[in-house]
């Protein structure tokens, strides 16, 4: 709760994750943005990248 | 006559993302004796539609969901051998412009938060099936995201929003288009001012729209939460809805809420109701859905229209008074308007086909017409003589493998074009979304098809009705008054709002009966 209301009296900082256009855009208003380098995960697998995922968080969990 | 000429390449793991796949596909198709492009990623779905066009050529299929493909048919070796070196610059060009600085582009939410400190929201639109994992990434991160892809289970849904909840961060979506956080436009949003109203909203044109109707009137916006299209259902519980409004109800520069949604699940409704109550400030709701009418609760005003919730805002605000109004222009002109254009129709043309981009734009459309003129269609076949239909041209169905419609203006203005060869259609309803992330001309792209199907219509002896709406604002990147001009130079009939523009559909296709139905009923 109290991490939304900080938000607003934050500057937005934005890592884009996706459709570079939506970067373009915060950058052309000066608002702060990274774009990742982002490329589906597992060779494009969705079972096989959900699969990683899952493994990392029991290694997450585990740790 | 040469022989026609497929070549295709793949460059392996490459991604790009669908916008810029549109650019790229754009600028080959410009060249000279390029008879067709395509630049999609091998993914399966992406393979059949290669396979479908004649352009899957064995490289092609042999590529993988991360490889790009690049199929050209032309009328020479030399003009798709000219098309891919093209292709080749761009892409170039791109990675040359990414790495301006010098570094390397992060390619995990680590190396990005080192890129930038002190980042504070994960703003992501990979594709559905890889959505759930990044966010859930970043939500452990601690940080806010909005999720702008759909397509994620709904299971995934709640369990992120509670992983969110817990934690006490925003998670806005999935499937949440719009934002507008401490003036900053997220996704798909228009340039409005910072002001008073605070807004949480379960979808994203319908936001556009009641912000922008604001904007026009003066009044700003002080956060704008997307929550995505099913918060508010008995499976989400509201999760999101309830945190927006907390934090809105704290947010000393939010004096009014507009909540923006289909109506809830009855569960739903009652705790954000309790909620809204408990909050102390007034609110607008805004709910679309059969049935639902302008209701007011002191403070507490439920209205059926997107139009209505910005000019019940207002009132509120200022503490005027505030009724519905079907139309703002006067009546006279109204009716005069309608009977013009009455005149040029045949006897056989009662249909309305509605050809949308924003989804909640077409569902409110089809909720505005219904009571007026019975029962409307909401897919794309012809139905029996006289069916009255309006698509939602960004469903899913139509968006597979294909930029969103608000993006790329190429699936509808061919279902535009077509509504000239229809002898039944009387009036072609239309929504132009403005804004960031929405194509540079969104007018320009869809206006040569309006004029072709006006023309082909009036060939045939009979005239086409077209009547639109503009969402957006004079400050906005394509501006709200060049795009007006646009559409009215190709014949279109430009309205205030979507809900006008559907109530003058229905004028011109029901006549007299329907037009004393508004104009007397409504404002007497």
């Amino acid at each position: 709760m109290s991490a939304i209301t900080d938000l607003f009296s934050q500057e937005i900082r934005v890592i884009n994750l996706g459709l570079e256009v939506f970067a373009q855009n915060l950058e052309r208003l000066c608002v702060p943005v990274i774009h990742m380098q982002w490329s589906p995960p597992a060779g494009g697998d969705p079972h096989r990248a959900a699969l990683l995922a899952a493994l990392a968080d029991e290694d997450e969990e585990e740790a | 006559m040469n022989p026609q000429t497929v070549r295709a390449v793949v460059k392996r793991s490459t991604y790009q993302d669908s916008v810029v796949l549109l650019a790229l596909a754009r600028q080959l198709r410009a060249g000279t004796g390029v008879l067709e492009v395509a630049a999609l990623m091998g993914t399966p779905s992406n393979r059949d539609l290669l396979a479908q066009s004649g352009l899957l050529t064995p490289e092609a299929a042999a590529a993988g969901a991360n490889d790009l493909v690049l199929a050209i048919r032309a009328n020479s070796a030399v003009a798709a051998e000219g098309a891919l070196s093209q292709a080749e610059t761009f892409l170039m060009a791109k990675q040359r412009r990414l790495e301006g600085t010098g570094r390397p582009l992060p390619r995990t939410l680590e190396r990005a938060r080192r890129h930038l400190p002190d980042a504070n929201l994960v703003l992501i639109s990979v594709p559905g099936a890889f959505a759930a994992m990044e966010t859930r990434k970043a939500l452990r991160m601690g940080l806010h995201v909005m999720l702008f892809s759909d397509n994620v289970p709904l299971e995934e849904e709640v369990a992120l929003k509670q992983l969110a909840a817990n934690k006490g961060l925003l998670l806005m979506g999935p499937d949440c288009g719009t934002a507008i956080l401490n003036g900053v436009p997220l996704g798909f949003a228009n340039a409005v001012p910072r002001g008073r109203i605070g807004f949480v909203a379960a979808s994203g044109t319908g936001l556009q729209h009641v912000a922008s109707l604001l904007a026009a009137q003066g009044e700003g916006v002080s956060q704008a939460i997307g929550v995505g299209g099913r918060d508010m259902t008995e499976r989400v519980e509201g999760l999101m809805t309830l945190q927006a409004l907390d934090a809105l109800g704290a947010d000393p520069s939010t004096e009014l809420l507009v909540v923006i949604g289909k109506p809830p699940a009855p569960a739903v409704r009652e705790h954000v109701e309790a909620r809204l109550h408990a909050l102390g400030k007034p609110c607008v709701a805004v709910l679309l859905g059969k049935g639902v009418d302008a209701r007011s609760d002191g403070t507490f005003l439920t209205v059926a229209t997107l139009e209505d919730a910005a000019a019940a805002a207002v009132a509120l605000l200022r503490r005027e008074a505030w009724r519905p109004r079907a139309f703002r222009a006067p009546q006279a002109e109204i009716r005069r308007r309608v009977q013009e254009v009455r005149q040029t129709l045949a006897s056989g043309q009662r249909a309305i086909r509605g050809l949308f981009a924003g989804g909640t734009l077409a569902h409110e459309a089809a909720l505005v017409l219904e009571p007026l003129l019975g029962p409307v269609a909401t897919h794309l076949a012809p139905g029996s003589v006289g069916t009255h239909s309006v698509v939602d041209l960004g469903a899913d169905e139509f968006t597979v493998g294909r930029p969103h419609p608000m993006l790329d203006a190429t699936v509808r203005a061919e279902e535009i074009r077509k509504a000239g060869q229809m002898p039944d259609l009387a009036v072609l309803l239309l929504d132009v979304v403005l804004g960031y992330g929405a194509a540079p001309d969104p007018a320009g792209d869809i206006a040569p098809a309006i004029e072709s199907a006006r023309a082909e219509a009036m060939a045939c002896g009979r005239g086409l009705s077209v009547v639109a709406s503009v969402i957006g604002t004079a400050e906005d990147p394509q501006g709200l008054a060049r795009q007006i001009a646009r559409l009215e130079a190709a014949g279109v009939w430009v309205l205030p709002s979507n809900a006008q523009a559907a109530r003058a559909a229905a004028c011109i296709a029901g006549g007299e009966p329907i037009l004393r139905l508004l104009l007397d009923a409504r404002e007497g």
